[in-house]
């Protein structure tokens, strides 16, 4: 099927604080299709996990807001559902892998029983025997002996820690699976088991899913799309195969690769992008990444560069590329 | 020269309701002033508790950690608070880490005040903005709470916080994995300058082998709790001897995706145990080498090659 289960348009959140009005997510356009998985890449404070919570419409209340845009999913426009509705939809439709893996965690309760309240939430018909084999099952799956079931959160390493959360988030089969940095605690062994067992959900269940991540080796094995996220936009996105394999790229997104410490290379001093992103409160007018960009030209700091809201091709917000240099030139 | 930090047969066991958790369980390590030891190896298998019973925050069940000769295991709190200061931890996990009632400035403040390192409210202000300059936090951030700033931020009030006391030995405990690159490229550079500047010894501990490879000298691979493979950086890399490193080494997600193609399958099998290991190589129910010499003894950490140590009874010869 070559349906968008989840489509975004010009989405914009702000946070208010004391003291200011964080921009945080500026005008996203984006589009998962059903059984794709869509990597989502960017600089730390980039946006990525305020994206991510408002598709789940759980921003921090009386702090963050869905200022405007549509987020469609499933069928559903989500900024106008209920909270009521939302319930229904979290879990069902959609679930998340948060970030921090001990702040989702009850410390008061043990792992096996919190993986137990998720399955009865979804499977309320299970026998007492067959929801407890289905625990063992789930633990398993990610790598924990069962017999640890009665144990607490804080007993088990960080990486272990979040592999009973993804199991709690694998346990809903949800439709569209949003995992906010999911295997960035984890060693390379178990995060290589950890991908292949997202992967065969995904080919078992069609299940979608948007990866945030800031290893582009994991996108690079995992993803159908990528989307580059900078300071509340999306600057690049394409199938992997275009945003990988080729030297047209979105400075950032070439900064990105070149900051890569390579394993085969014996320099010490690495190479990444000079500076900082713009300060959210206070957003430039022009290019995101004028102030950093080695590439930047005089109209870059004035005019922020355009970038085409359809079609699912490679697309690259900057003035140097595509359709942006054309119509820049033209004007 | 003798090292800065050593342990000796350094353990710490858990109890648990199913027997005893041999979370760090026999370890020798030794980290000259202003170098890194790397430590790597599978979630869950020690890392961060070896770094924390080196630094007191967790009592050892067993050993010796030599810090300038001297060995603190055995010292009361009082000489222990004596040195503190010389001993930090960055943390896996800031936001856990960090008070979420202070503000950031009060965070990196915190130690001076309690090491009592700076005199006057003004010095003290200094003290703290230099502190957020070196680490790449802008000023507007002293006001603000740890869980209103993102990742990257949170981690770098962290290393701010561990950096404030001048500290001579710094256990960084996953430090970048919360970063993208290009940050974690200068927050690695900024580690690596503090480094040569102050002398500072790192014991480094992550995932992320293309990580630990730029900033160790030398590199131990944890498995259940012990160490089974120590060597110079370059060296491990090239000549990776335990079947556990080249599993490691093999799953390193690369960013290309000709790659993608060439997946080898990593290990797979029973998920091992730390409750009551028997004898013999830990990792050998997981091994393609296995066989019966692997297990009944304990296999200990044999020189395969100038500095490059080794606990396989194979010693890396087929594969
Ligand atoms: N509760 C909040 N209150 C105020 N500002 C916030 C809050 N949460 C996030 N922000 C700000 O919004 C911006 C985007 O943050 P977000 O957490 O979405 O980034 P991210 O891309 O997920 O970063 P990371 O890779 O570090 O997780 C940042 O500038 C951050 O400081
Ligand atoms: N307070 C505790 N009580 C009981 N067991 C513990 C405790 N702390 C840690 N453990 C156990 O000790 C072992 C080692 O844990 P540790 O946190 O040191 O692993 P790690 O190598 O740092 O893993 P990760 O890479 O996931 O952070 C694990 O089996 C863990 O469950
Ligand atoms: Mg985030
Ligand atoms: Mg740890």
């Amino acid at each position: 099927m070559n349906v968008n289960l989840l489509e975004i348009e010009d989405l914009r959140v702000i946070y208010k604080t004391d003291e200011d009005t964080i921009y945080a997510v500026n005008g996203v356009d984006m589009s998962v299709k059903n059984g794709e998985t869509m990597g989502l890449v960017g600089e730390t404070g980039a946006g990525k996990t305020t994206t991510a919570l408002a598709i789940m419409k759980l921003l921090p209340e009386r702090t963050g807001f869905i200022k405007s845009g549509r987020i469609t999913l499933d069928g559903i426009d989500i900024t106008r559902a209920t909270e009521h509705e939302m319930e229904a939809i979290r879990g069902n439709t959609v679930s998340m892998i948060f970030q921090d893996p001990m702040t989702s965690l009850n410390p008061t309760i043990t792992v096996g029983r919190q993986i137990a309240e998720v399955l009865q939430l979804h499977e309320k018909s299970k026998s007492s025997s067959e929801m407890a084999r289905s625990v063992d099952e789930m633990m398993e799956l990610v790598g924990i002996p069962s017999h640890r079931k009665n144990e607490y959160p804080h007993q088990f390493s960080g990486g272990m820690k979040q592999r009973i959360v993804i199991a709690i988030a694998l346990a809903c089969k949800p439709k569209l699976l949003i995992a906010d940095e999911p295997t960035t605690a984890l060693d390379v062994t178990i995060q290589d088991q950890v991908l292949e067992m997202m992967n065969d959900l995904k080919e078992r269940l069609g299940t979608s899913m948007i990866l945030i991540t800031h290893d582009l080796g994991v996108v690079a094995q995992t993803c159908d799309t990528v989307a580059i996220m900078y300071a509340g936009e999306i600057i690049e996105r394409g199938r992997v195969e275009e945003v990988f394999d080729t030297q047209i790229r979105h400075p950032y997104t070439s900064g990105l690769f070149g900051s890569i410490p390579n394993i085969k290379v014996t320099a010490r001093r690495l190479n990444p992008i000079d500076g900082l992103m713009p300060d959210p409160a206070s957003p430039p007018d022009g290019c995101g990444f004028y102030e950093r960009c080695p590439k930047k030209m005089e109209m870059c700091g004035k005019k922020p560069p355009l970038f085409p809201t359809e079609g699912n091709g490679h697309a690259i917000r900057c003035w140097l590329h595509g359709d942006c240099a054309r119509r820049g030139d033209g004007s | 020269m003798s090292a800065l930090l050593e342990t000796k047969g350094l353990r710490k066991y858990f109890d648990t309701p199913m027997g005893t958790l041999h979370a760090v369980d026999g370890v020798d390590l030794a980290i000259d002033g202003g170098r890194t030891l790397g430590v790597v190896g599978e979630s869950g298998c020690g890392k961060s508790t070896l770094g924390r019973t080196i630094l007191r925050l967790t009592e050892p069940t067993d050993g010796q950690v030599l810090y300038a000769g001297s060995d603190i295991a055995r010292f009361s709190a009082q000489r222990m608070n004596a040195i503190r200061r010389d001993l930090q931890l960055i943390f896996q996990d800031p936001l856990s880490s960090l008070n979420p009632r202070m503000t950031v400035s009060e965070i990196i403040a915190e130690p001076l005040r309690v090491f009592k390192i700076t005199g006057g409210r003004d010095e003290m202000d200094d003290r703290v903005a230099h502190l957020m300059k070196t680490v790449g936090l802008a000023d507007r951030f002293a006001n603000s709470y740890p869980h209103e700033l993102d990742g990257g931020r949170r981690q770098r009030i962290g290393i701010a916080r561990a950096l404030a006391s001048s500290p001579k030995f710094i256990v960084c405990d996953e430090p970048v994995s919360a970063l993208d690159v290009s940050i974690q490229a200068q927050i690695l550079n900024l580690l690596m300058d503090l480094q040569e500047e102050h002398a500072i010894s790192y014991m480094f501990i992550t995932h992320n082998l293309s990580v630990v490879k730029h900033i160790s000298q030398e590199i131990m691979v944890m498995y259940l709790g012990q160490c089974i493979e120590k060597a110079s950086s370059e060296e491990l890399f090239a000549n990776p001897l335990h079947p556990y490193t080249r599993a490691l080494l093999a799953a390193i997600p690369v960013p290309s995706l000709e790659a993608r193609k060439k997946r080898k399958g990593t290990i797979k099998g029973e998920v091992s145990n730390p409750i009551d290991p028997k004898p013999g190589c830990r990792f050998a129910p997981r091994c393609s080498l296995a066989s019966s010499e692997c297990a009944g003894e304990d296999i200990i950490l044999r020189e395969s090659g100038a500095g490059h140590l080794v606990a396989c009874v194979k010693n890396g010869t087929s594969s």
